[in-house]
């Protein structure tokens, strides 16, 4: 029996916007095993990045529990939030999300300085991490010096130097080329086989059916969750 | 059963974390990267860094620089008192003003006012305490030197009052009491006097000439800035050029009646003694004393023809004047740090508005409300720091400027520069607190979307 690491039981999510409430998701339960690679899809609006919000603890869900690892995080404050992202998520954004001022390594530190590492010891973390996605040669680079591609890579190596339980990737491919998109699937299917659980969002087939399991949402339900392979 | 064990779990957490925080606050490392990243930001905006920096420095300069010229104005007047003698109580003669014009018509053309020497000799035998009285008059005349001359004061005095009122004997001596008693044709001079009639020479053992009689130069006085009306507090700069002679001289050569011819006015005074300098030997009765001499006198003279001056009464209101300067000072320097630090919030809310997408991210990686807050408030502090730090240079260079250009004293006091400091730094806080706020209470997932 494969644990479960991301496990979500009715959540319900209520926006007021203006005088009207808007449900953006109506119930949802699932359940994420440790070293999952799973893929979320549905058409803009069916509750998608909401539902990555709220996997990514950036939100709290109206009604329901989401338990990350063994913590029951849907009713927590905004500190003790902070603290399960940065020890347990990692984050991968469309737009990169740099900080601009800061050079590679410095955005790779960003994290694990939040988490109170000493500068020497994270130091040598983040150079290891950039090693892994190959940006040993540009270190002390701006963010705006590097292409697409080697951006997104710099998250990666942000998103993995915590040693988090789940990567959450926000149509991680949607702003690169094709054949940079590639390599950037390349290093998410070694992540995988070295026994990372990725969530992926997206709207493109072809990037969902490289996961193992891709669950569709529809009108803030889930619609369908099956098995790629 | 599973749902408790795992609160207890989560609050555990929060309690540790607390501590946790305040240990990172005291690893150096953290604090140096802290700035690091601050310096970064606002080096990123140099321009406006600095533009914002500016309203600090000339609040802190203007703060340091004015208190220094004040603390200098006001030790000169303090110096200019204390030279007349704390433990003094001095006597002048003024012309009763209304008495003016009736009296020059109908009393023998002769206007008769003033102390007595009899004034004297009753405050002697009634009030206890006093320890010596140094009469004196002064009579305007012309004082020569050969062709040289200087409208100048004559003052008939005793062998002690350069004890008396502080004044130093620069060269030479002063009168002895034998020349006194002689009532012998000496002199000393002030050193305003002689630089006027001596410019080149040594004026010791020469003589200066004073109506038809010459007097030999014994000795050179240093001079004294306040002079006569001593009422007001504010140095008299007009030079008075003076030269001191034995009181029983003075009677003798100039009598009690002094012509003055001032242009087409002629003008007969008769004055017995111009000043007098009583000294209390205990520095906590002069103003008791003071007041007991002013009933003895009242009582002695009809019209008030005579001032008393108390250089400690004086000191006191020269006290509360700097006092009153002081506070002004200060509202004028809190206002212009206030205009600081109107500026230092405007640029950090922009910087805020700015790095909405940046606060965001921070937010995703694990910063907490706190790290935001501790990240925008260390910004505004050093913005505000920074310029205290250049106020301070400049407000130290400044007064030294006003010293050497416009010949004025200042003094800068330890503490003006550090509290000047230490107001920046606070303004760099308070005005750094609201946005720093503003930052941290935005919602992630709102600044992530931001742009």
């Amino acid at each position: 029996m494969p644990k479960s690491i991301a496990k979500l039981v009715d959540v319900q999510k209520t926006y007021l916007m203006g005088l009207v409430t808007v449900q953006a998701l109506r119930g949802i339960s699932l359940d994420i095993n440790e070293g999952e690679y799973v893929s979320i899809m549905g058409p803009s609006g069916c509750g998608k990045s909401t539902l990555l919000n709220l996997l990514g603890c950036l939100d709290r869900p109206t009604s329901g529990h989401y338990y990350l690892g063994e913590l029951d995080v849907s009713k927590m404050d905004d500190d003790a939030l902070s603290e399960v992202r940065g020890k347990r998520l990692g984050f991968i954004f469309q737009s990169y999300n740099l900080i601009q001022q800061l050079t590679v390594i410095e955005n790779i530190e960003v994290p694990l300085f939040y988490q109170n590492i000493s500068p020497s010891v994270g130091r040598k973390k983040a150079t290891e991490f950039a090693n892994r996605v190959g940006l040993e040669n540009r270190l002390h680079h701006k963010p705006f010096e590097l292409s697409g591609g080697q951006q997104q890579r710099v998250a990666i190596a942000r998103a993995l130097v915590n040693e988090p339980l789940v990567i959450l990737a926000d149509e991680p491919t949607g702003n690169l080329d094709s054949k940079s998109g590639v390599e950037i699937l390349q290093i998410f299917d070694e992540l995988h086989s070295q026994g990372k659980t990725i969530i992926v969002v997206t709207h493109d087939e072809n990037i969902a059916k490289r996961a193992e399991r891709t669950i569709r949402l529809r009108d803030g339900m889930v619609e369908s969750n099956t098995r790629n392979r | 059963m599973e749902l408790k064990t795992e609160t207890r779990q989560r609050d555990e957490e929060s309690e540790i974390s607390p501590f946790k925080d305040l240990l990172i606050i005291f690893m150096p490392d953290h604090i140096i990267r802290i700035f690091q990243l601050a310096l970064k930001s606002l080096w990123l905006h140099k321009l406006r860094s600095l533009l914002t920096i500016l309203g600090i420095v000339f609040g802190v300069c203007s703060v340091i620089a004015m208190l220094a010229i004040g603390e200098g104005a006001s030790y000169e007047a303090q110096e200019q008192i204390k030279n007349l003698g704390s433990q003094n109580i001095i006597l002048q003669s003024v012309k009763p003003p209304e008495e003016q014009k009736i009296s020059g018509a109908a009393e023998n053309f002769a206007l008769d006012y003033g102390l007595k020497y009899s004034d004297l000799k009753r405050i002697r035998a009634t009030i206890p305490g006093i320890t010596i009285i140094v009469p004196g008059r002064i009579v305007r005349e012309y004082i020569w030197n050969a062709t040289r001359r200087v409208d100048g004061e004559i003052v008939g005095t005793v062998p002690w009052y350069p004890e008396m009122r502080n004044q130093r004997v620069i060269r030479g001596r002063f009168f002895s009491e034998v020349e006194m008693d002689y009532s012998a044709n000496v002199c000393v001079i002030s050193s305003d006097t002689a630089q006027i009639l001596f410019p080149i020479s040594n004026p010791i053992g020469k003589e200066v000439r004073v109506g038809g009689t010459y007097y030999r130069v014994v000795g050179i006085l240093e001079s004294q800035k306040v002079t006569k009306s001593s009422t007001d507090v504010s140095p008299q700069k007009a030079t008075v050029y003076r030269i001191f002679i034995p009181l029983n001289t003075a009677r003798a050569r100039f009598g009690e009646t002094i012509l003055k011819r001032r242009s087409g006015s002629t003008e007969v005074e008769r004055v017995e003694l111009h000043e007098a300098t009583v000294k209390v030997s205990d520095p906590k009765l002069v103003v008791s004393v003071s007041q007991s001499i002013n009933t003895l006198l009242k009582r002695g003279h009809k019209k008030k023809d005579y001032e008393i001056i108390v250089p400690l009464e004086l000191l006191k209101r020269a006290e509360r004047t700097k006092q009153i300067f002081n506070i002004v000072l200060g509202s004028i320097a809190a206002i212009s740090l206030l205009v600081g630090g109107i500026g230092i919030m405007n640029i950090m809310l922009a910087t805020v508005t700015e790095r909405t997408r940046e606060i965001g991210i921070r937010r995703a990686l694990g910063a907490k409300r706190r790290d935001i807050v501790t990240q925008f408030l260390v910004e505004s502090v050093m913005l505000s720091g920074t310029g205290g730090l250049i106020g301070v240079l400049f407000g130290i260079t400044i007064p030294f400027m006003v010293t050497a250009f416009a010949n004025m004293k200042t003094i800068i006091t330890l503490w003006s520069p550090l509290l000047a400091f230490s107001i920046s730094a606070l303004v760099g806080i308070v005005f750094g607190l609201y946005p720093a706020i503003r930052a941290a209470k935005m919602d992630p997932v709102e600044a992530l979307r931001h742009e």
